[in-house]
């Protein structure tokens, strides 16, 4: 039973969202058919929402972004530009970069890329990189560790938000700080580069949904985990799009990122309900496998979002599916290293760094599926220029 | 199969319990989805009893796991042809594997704990290495229809199952099993007793890796290639076995109850997915069960004195 707490949030949260939600949390609907009159199934919204932010990206969503069309990476929307004079030094430079982890394809993606945009610049005298492995308190010590190398510039891309905010706070009393992916909780870094974020990812996925779904229809979600900042814009923001619409969300089902659970709660899905007319995802890793659980099942795969992966982009290819791949590009790793080198020449820069984060469409499918790179690889990377592709990014030369 | 009465009384409450919530499970296509999706830890418990009941463990399977998938992925690379050679190299890298933890653990004498603990961390720091993160190629179609497709209505990895559980009962009934048994019971007793310890424990171990290869083959033909398919597995292979009331330590315990165990174990994780508990919390059921089991295993009720089965064995 409920706990008269539980009970009295939920109730403030109803009359707040102005919503008619059953449960506090945003689980298994039962499958009494009972539910399908009431609320849109969502849940309560998540403690991360902040209603300013969704705004704010889904707006920048249409802007148009300033700077060179083909070079994404060196774009920015609505920049504010700061003067970085009193940065300026002579060549050649050291940079230095502590990475929150490589423990997966999108940072793997990332990393190369960055390894590769530093190869470019012959002003890079010296570039030293410290993995914090997923650790937040090897991150401190790491970026310690780099004020005494001497680094005349420091990227950070921090592990987690709150945590990090005192060490990047030290550093940044030293040295220009470059944040970028997640943020840190002070404006003392230069410049703060992300693509527009998690809201706009999460909403573009299920205004597809909306779109295509017809009312009534049944929409499953699949989140990886709760409680990440970044995953939970994403589905905060599907959450106030499909409370908008009349689309009738069965479950919101955590997946842990595994494949082999993806399926199979996949397939509980079809089995109780018979069929799911569109699928929602925070993250594209498993949407190959949600795929496969309605091919399995013998059913025509409704409507999906996933992600850049190139796996992904081939299924939707050769089955020919209804779907959108909205993206949080990778290329995002070149511009910490272009914003670094700008700050050193004394050249202005964006005080927040918004670059573009376009959408793969069926209509653009064409021009980001690579066959000859790997499955997990993350088609907008912004690297086919760079020296060493395809091979360093595991693929094969076409 | 008396010993194997609690944990199927078990067994049938949790399948009643999801059948309330979800009355399409006991229809026969929900079953036997239930059963696919069971087959890979239910084979990896059967491999993990032998290791468990000779008295050692093999921490090693869930890093093999994800090693094997990973290289079959990355070897077949979506060519049809290379589907079979690779098959086969994928048994003989696990009975390989299992090998080396059998010779380090009886002959170097180093401890099974360590040893499996040792050979998990080679192999899933080899797999980072070659894979830098992220697993590179694609399994084949023919790879992956022995964890998707079926004969007809039943999966093939249902027929596997059947087809190795039953194997895996008849070997414990023939000469082997006894000698493990002893081994895992009472070592010296039944080295002097004329049984060859060291090879029946390196045999196990070989099994393990062996079932950890198959279940490689079924989780990678389920859903395909991925860095973290074997994740945790040998910790839910172990919990199995446990709650199928395998002693820790060795010499007791029935390898159809390890294998309802993993039954066992994969009912209550879809229970408690119906009930929409995240998964985070099965790490935290399956270290209660350990604990519970072990414990319980521990209690003799004065009124019920329970004779060590295995000293018969060991005497014999």
């Amino acid at each position: 039973m409920p706990r008269p707490e539980a009970a009295i949030a939920v109730l403030a949260a109803l009359l707040l969202a102005g919503c008619t939600t059953d449960r506090p949390t945003a689980t298994t609907q039962p499958a009494a058919p009972a539910t399908s009159a009431q609320g849109s199934g969502t849940g309560t919204q998540s403690k991360f929402f902040v209603q300013a932010d969704f705004d704010a990206q889904l707006a920048m969503r249409s802007q148009t972004p300033q700077g060179p069309a083909a070079k994404p990476w060196e774009q920015a929307i609505d920049p504010k530009m700061i003067d970085t004079a009193q940065y300026k030094k002579d060549g050649p430079y050291h940079l230095c970069f502590s990475n929150a982890a490589v423990n997966n394809p999108w940072r793997q993606v990332g990393w190369k890329t960055m390894q590769a945009e530093v190869a470019l610049h012959e002003e890079i005298g010296e570039f030293t990189a410290l993995d914090a492995e997923g650790k937040d308190d090897k991150q401190i010590s790491d970026i310690a560790e780099l004020q005494a190398k001497g680094c005349d510039a420091l990227i950070v891309s921090p592990n987690t938000t709150a945590t990090l905010t005192p060490a990047v706070t030290a550093a940044c009393a030293k040295v220009p700080v470059i944040v970028f992916d997640r943020g840190v909780e002070t404006d003392c870094p230069v410049t703060f580069i992300k693509p527009i974020g998690g809201y706009a990812f999460g909403a573009d996925a299920a205004e597809f949904l909306t779109e295509k779904v017809p009312a009534g229809g049944k929409v499953l979600a699949l989140r990886i985990l709760p409680g990440v900042d970044v995953l939970e814009t994403r589905w905060s923001a599907a959450k106030v799009v499909f409370d908008r619409s009349r689309l009738q969300v069965v479950g919101v089902e955590f997946t842990d990122g595994d494949a082999a659970k993806t399926k199979s709660i996949v397939s509980d899905y079809i089995q109780r309900h018979g069929t799911i007319d569109g699928v929602w995802m925070d993250a594209g890793a498993t949407a190959v496998a949600a795929i496969e659980a309605f091919e399995d099942a013998g059913l025509p795969v409704p409507p999906i979002n996933g992600e850049d992966q190139q796996d992904f982009l081939q299924k939707w290819k050769d089955a020919g599916l209804t779907a959108v791949a909205p993206t949080y590009p990778t290329y995002q790793w070149r511009t910490p290293i272009i914003a670094a080198l700008k700050i050193l020449k004394g050249e202005e820069v964006p005080e927040r760094w918004n670059l573009p984060q376009p959408k793969v469409t069926g209509d653009n499918l064409a021009d980001y599926l690579q066959p000859d790179m790997p499955p997990l690889h993350y088609a907008l990377c912004g690297c086919e220029d760079l020296p060493g592709f395809p091979e360093t990014w595991g693929g094969k030369k076409g | 199969m008396r010993r194997a009465l609690p944990i199927l009384a078990v067994l049938v409450a949790l399948l009643t319990a999801i059948a309330l919530v979800n009355p399409h499970f006991l229809e026969p296509a929900g079953f036997l989805a239930f059963l696919k999706r069971a087959a890979p830890l239910v084979i990896l418990a059967a491999g993990q009893y032998f290791v468990i009941v000779s008295g050692e463990f093999d921490l090693s399977v869930g890093s093999l796991v994800t090693a094997e998938v990973v290289i079959a992925a990355r070897l077949i690379d979506g060519d049809e042809s290379a589907t079979w050679p690779v098959l086969v190299l994928l048994i003989v890298i696990g009975l390989l594997v299992g090998l080396v933890n059998g010779v380090a653990t009886t002959k170097l004498r180093v401890p099974s704990f360590i040893v499996t603990l040792g050979m998990l961390l080679i192999l899933s720091g080899a797999v980072f290495l070659w894979t830098g993160g992220a697993p590179r190629g694609a399994l084949s179609e023919g790879f992956r229809v022995f964890g998707r497709g079926g004969l007809g209505p039943v999966p093939w990895s249902v027929l596997i199952l059947v087809a190795l559980g039953a194997a895996a009962i008849r070997l414990m009934r023939a000469d082997f099993g006894k000698t493990l048994m002893a081994a895992g019971d009472n070592e010296r007793a039944a080295a002097l007793s004329g049984v060859r310890v060291d090879r029946v424990k390196i045999f196990a171990f070989m099994l393990s890796g062996l079932a950890a290869a198959v279940a490689a083959i079924l989780l990678g033909g389920f859903a395909g290639v991925s860095a973290q398919v074997g994740q945790g597995l040998e910790f839910s292979a172990i919990t199995a076995v446990v709650l199928g009331g395998v002693a820790l330590g060795g010499g007791r315990g029935s390898v159809p109850a390890a294998m309802a165990g993993a039954v066992t174990l994969e009912a209550l994780f879809t229970l408690l997915n119906l009930y929409g508990i995240s998964g985070a919390l099965e790490f935290t059921v399956q270290g209660v069960i350990i604990i519970a089991a072990v414990a319980a295993g521990a209690i003799r009720l004065p009124w019920k004195p329970t004779p060590r089965r295995g000293d018969a064995h060991a005497a014999s």
